[in-house]
């Protein structure tokens, strides 16, 4: 299994050479050496996937295996920082969807973002995505995951505010990177109280079921919860940065300011879900010792799940919806990990919600793509200048529409498998959680064909020029990723990855399958009664209930109380004073240095002037005061 | 110094009074030295130095060491030696009239180059 | 008796022109006070009982280098254009050093008055006297400073030709 330091290598290399690269190169060079690298560490992965799942039995569960670890850091016997590359069902699975997802938006992007300046760099930052994603998930040891942690939220950083010539495009990127960069705090803290506690970082060692590990921890508690509660808590709190959950959830919807690609890539399928696979990476750990926890976090995904889907309702910029709708789905993800238990059936939640991951990365970047494709073709993000593109863009809409059948959890696409099984084990865990979720489910349906109907169908808006269907090279990945939509809901993933890596069935259960099945339909026959012709419904609904739709398109204020509390309270009351005292006080004193030897270099230069009198009058007074001294002493 | 006042009109003139007048016209010469503008002036204060010396010296020749004569060729050459004095210094100022068309002592200022 | 009289009033003559001499405003009257200023000082000599000195002092002092000033002046300046007053910092700090010097001066002389003195009223110093020690080469006699300060009065005059001449 050497070769899978390719896969990290190889990005790496892509690049630090896009990076350094003479603009004496054309352009397409970037682009064909991108996506070059791409296909190749793509095919290493589908290899890598094929030989752990074939080989790596042993008595019906897979093992973790070490090709590399490192040593890089040694703090004290007990404490290293090791750098290698741990492969296990889940981050074997997570290869494949990342780097499948990486080269679809490689592909798409030649021709989508063809002819913009900065071309090359939007290559080289790809690049770097991709290498600090793959880092992340082939982690051995957590403090490798935060390196890789950090340097996926810099390339996010880059990749949004890629038109940096753009205000909005900069502040975003600002947003994003500082509010998961917040949450790292808690990430940070969390790892320390960890590490400090099982004198190590090794995800292998964590997750192996020994107990001595945490023995340090039994009986240690501070203000009334365990120390393993607030450890693993506040190592939520990073991952819930990262994967916008409420409230920290602010910065996922501005980020559609960074090129549809981008959000394609970073924003739908691979760093949201960082958070998830964080949880899921150290899930005996939460079981065990933190179970508290693990309820807590189900009830925030499902309350994220809950507000996203409110507000994607409402909303009119198509990305937004899209931006929206992910947050909805990783809280749906959240909720599976959160009600799950270890093992067998008990581990169904863990089992369902990594099948969501895959699932939903495919075809939530088919949606982005297609978004991508419809606005490259009509120019604009807002669904008013959209309508009756079907008859225009025949092969997007039939991918939009696969992807979106396949999101509301409509047999036979992938989207009804995984969800259905984090709705079983919703149900299970506690059925006023799993009605919640299956009603949620609904939303999601229903916003999901308002969008797909308020593009595609209805009366067509005057353009200047009529759109048409986007090039082979966009249409490509889209018929791609579509195509794997229908099928990969058919994978056996309970052969795969589960919770204890040993093998599990999955059942069918008639009873929840028909439940969600029965909502997903209703709401989407209320969505075409509404929107798929011009109706007066919508406008109507919005007067009746207009304080809950300004709110929802407000996206419930959330950001005007950030800006209040950034800006009246801490800006104003804490920083300000700061400012204050450093420019007054410290800056006044070194200032105050400096001006006192200017001064007294101004007077002891003016001893020289060069005037007579002035040379006479200290020579003599200096003379009196010899005489002076050495007659009166 | 009550003898100061004792011997005032009697007697011969106390060798204080030579010394007190010397004195004064020497600390007018300092005064004018270091608060007069123009050049000449300066030169003038620099003649009321070197007389009240000359006294001094005429002075302590007299009171103090009657039988010689050093105190009196020493004013003697003080005169001569002032006089030559005086005669460069004013060359110079005259060539700094025509240079700056005005003596002040502000004006010479290269010394602190 | 006559002698304290003649003294005070030379004295007196003395300490105000001086005085007035460095604060006046006028440059020629700075001049003239300078003038009675050596002529009554070559009445100190006189009582002092060196004739030959009072007659150098007028001769050269008032009689040459007062010329010399006041063709300076009048070559520098215009005749009745007043100098300006100085500055009131500067006059201060010279007043200030000047009046400390005087203070410590007077202080020095008059602590040390008790020391003994004798006023030795001289014999009369003849020409033949002077004119011996001045021209004499054995100790005491002032042959070599003589040529020396003619070779000194040369170099001025050199000097000063020199310097002044029209370029």
């Amino acid at each position: 299994m050497q070769y899978t330091l390719l896969i990290l290598v190889l990005p790496l290399l892509s690049f630090i050479l896009l990076g350094l690269m003479d603009s004496k190169w054309k352009p397409k060079v970037a682009g064909y050496i991108g996506t070059s690298v791409l296909s190749i560490i793509t095919a290493l992965s589908y290899t890598t996937a094929f030989m752990y799942f074939t080989t790596a039995k042993l008595e019906g569960v897979y093992q973790q295996i070490t090709p590399f670890n490192i040593e890089w850091l040694r703090f004290t016997d007990f404490l290293h920082i090791n750098l290698g590359i741990l492969l296990d069902p889940i981050s074997v699975m997570m290869l494949v969807v990342i780097t499948t997802v990486s080269l679809m938006v490689h592909i798409y992007s030649l021709s989508y973002m063809k002819g913009e300046w900065g071309f090359q760099r939007y290559y080289a930052f790809l690049s770097l995505f991709t290498f600090s994603m793959l880092g992340l998930v082939v982690a051995t040891n957590i403090f490798q995951m935060y390196i890789f942690w950090e340097l996926v939220g810099v390339s996010s950083y880059l990749l949004i505010g890629f038109y940096y010539t753009k205000p909005e495009a900069v502040s975003a990127a600002k947003k994003a990177f500082i509010v998961t960069r917040f949450a790292d705090l808690g990430f940070l803290i969390g790892i320390l109280i960890l590490s400090f506690y099982t004198k190590t970082f090794d995800f292998a060692t964590l997750t192996s079921g020994d107990v001595s590990v945490f023995a340090s921890t039994a009986g240690v508690s501070f203000l009334g919860i365990s120390v393993m509660s607030w450890a693993l808590g506040l190592i939520f709190i990073g991952g819930a940065g990262k994967s916008a959950m409420f409230p920290l959830h602010i910065w996922l919807p501005d980020a559609m300011e960074g090129p549809t690609p981008v959000s394609a890539l970073i924003h739908a399928a691979t760093m949201v879900v960082a958070g998830v696979f964080l949880v899921a990476r150290l899930f005996p750990v939460y079981f065990f010792y933190a179970p508290e926890v693990l309820h807590g976090i189900a009830y925030v995904g499902a309350f994220t799940a809950l507000y996203a889907a409110a507000i994607a309702c409402v909303q009119t910029d198509i990305k937004r919806v899209l931006a929206f709708s992910t947050i909805s789905q990783i809280g749906f993800m959240m909720v599976g990990l959160g009600v799950s238990g270890y093992g067998g059936h008990e581990g169904l939640g863990y089992m369902a919600s990594m099948f969501h991951l895959f699932t939903h990365a495919m075809f939530k970047a088919l949606l982005f793509l297609g978004a991508g494709s419809v606005i490259h073709s009509v120019h604009s993000n807002e669904m008013s200048n959209m309508g009756g593109l079907r008859k225009h863009m025949p092969i997007t809409n039939i991918t939009f529409l696969v992807a979106c059948l396949a999101i509301a959890g409509i047999p036979p696409f992938s989207g009804f498998f995984s969800k259905d099984e984090i709705l079983a084990a919703t149900f299970e865990f506690s059925p006023w959680l799993g009605a919640a979720m299956s009603l949620i489910a609904g939303l999601t349906a229903f916003y999901m064909f308002r969008l797909y109907y308020n593009i595609f169908w209805g009366k067509e808006h005057k353009h200047e020029h009529t759109p048409h269907e986007s090039p082979k090279v966009i249409t490509g990945p889209l018929s791609f990723l579509a195509i794997l939509t229908l099928f990969i809901g058919w994978i056996p993933f309970g052969k795969l990855v589960t919770s204890d890596r040993a093998e599990y069935i999955i059942h069918l259960d008639p009873m929840i399958a028909t439940v969600s099945v029965l909502v997903s339909v209703i709401f989407i026959v209320l969505a075409t009664y509404m929107y798929k012709k011009d109706s007066f419904v919508p406008a109507r609904l919005a007067t009746t209930f207009a304080g809950l739709h300004k709110a929802a398109s407000h996206r419930f204020y959330m950001d005007e109380v950030y800006m209040f509390v950034t800006k009246k309270i801490v800006f104003k009351h804490i920083s300000t004073p700061i400012a204050w005292f450093d420019r007054h006080v410290i800056d006044a004193t070194m200032n105050g240095f400096a001006n006192t030897t200017q001064w007294i270099s101004v007077k002891t230069r003016s001893f020289q002037s060069g005037q007579l009198q002035q040379y006479a009058f200290v020579f003599l007074l200096g003379t009196l005061l010899i005489t002076a001294i050495v007659i009166f002493s | 110094m009550g003898d100061l006042f004792i011997n005032l009109f009697s007697g011969p003139v106390p060798i204080e009074a030579y010394l007190g007048v010397s004195l004064i016209m020497f600390f007018a010469g300092v005064y004018g030295f270091l608060s007069r503008k123009s050049l000449i002036m300066i030169l003038i204060s620099v003649e009321l130095m070197i007389n009240a010396a000359d006294i001094n010296f005429v002075v302590f020749n007299r009171y103090l060491y009657p039988g010689q004569l050093e105190g009196f060729f020493f004013a003697l050459f003080t005169i001569a030696i002032a006089a030559c004095e005086t005669a460069v210094a004013i060359a110079i100022i005259i060539n700094i009239y025509r240079n700056l068309s005005n003596v002040d002592v502000e004006n010479l200022n290269e010394m602190k180059e | 008796m006559a002698e304290q009289i003649i003294f005070y009033i030379l004295a007196a003559i003395i300490a105000v022109f001086s005085i007035l001499a460095v604060t006046s405003n006028r440059i020629i009257r700075s001049a003239t006070y300078l003038l009675f200023v050596l002529l009554a000082t070559a009445g100190l000599y006189v009582m002092l009982g060196f004739h030959y000195l009072m007659a150098v002092q007028i001769a050269v002092y008032a009689g040459g280098i007062m010329v010399l000033f006041i063709f300076a002046i009048l070559l520098t300046n215009k005749p009745g254009e007043d100098l300006e007053p100085e500055n009131k910092g500067k006059r201060i700090l010279a007043a200030f050093l000047s009046l400390t010097g005087l203070a410590f001066c007077g202080h020095v002389i008059y602590y040390n008055v008790n020391k003994v003195y004798t006023l030795v009223i001289p014999a009369e110093l003849k020409m033949q006297d002077i004119g011996h020690t001045l021209m004499g080469t054995e100790k005491y006699q002032y042959l070599l400073p003589f040529e020396i300060i003619s070779i000194l009065l040369l170099a001025c005059i050199v000097g000063s030709l020199m310097i002044a001449r029209k370029r």
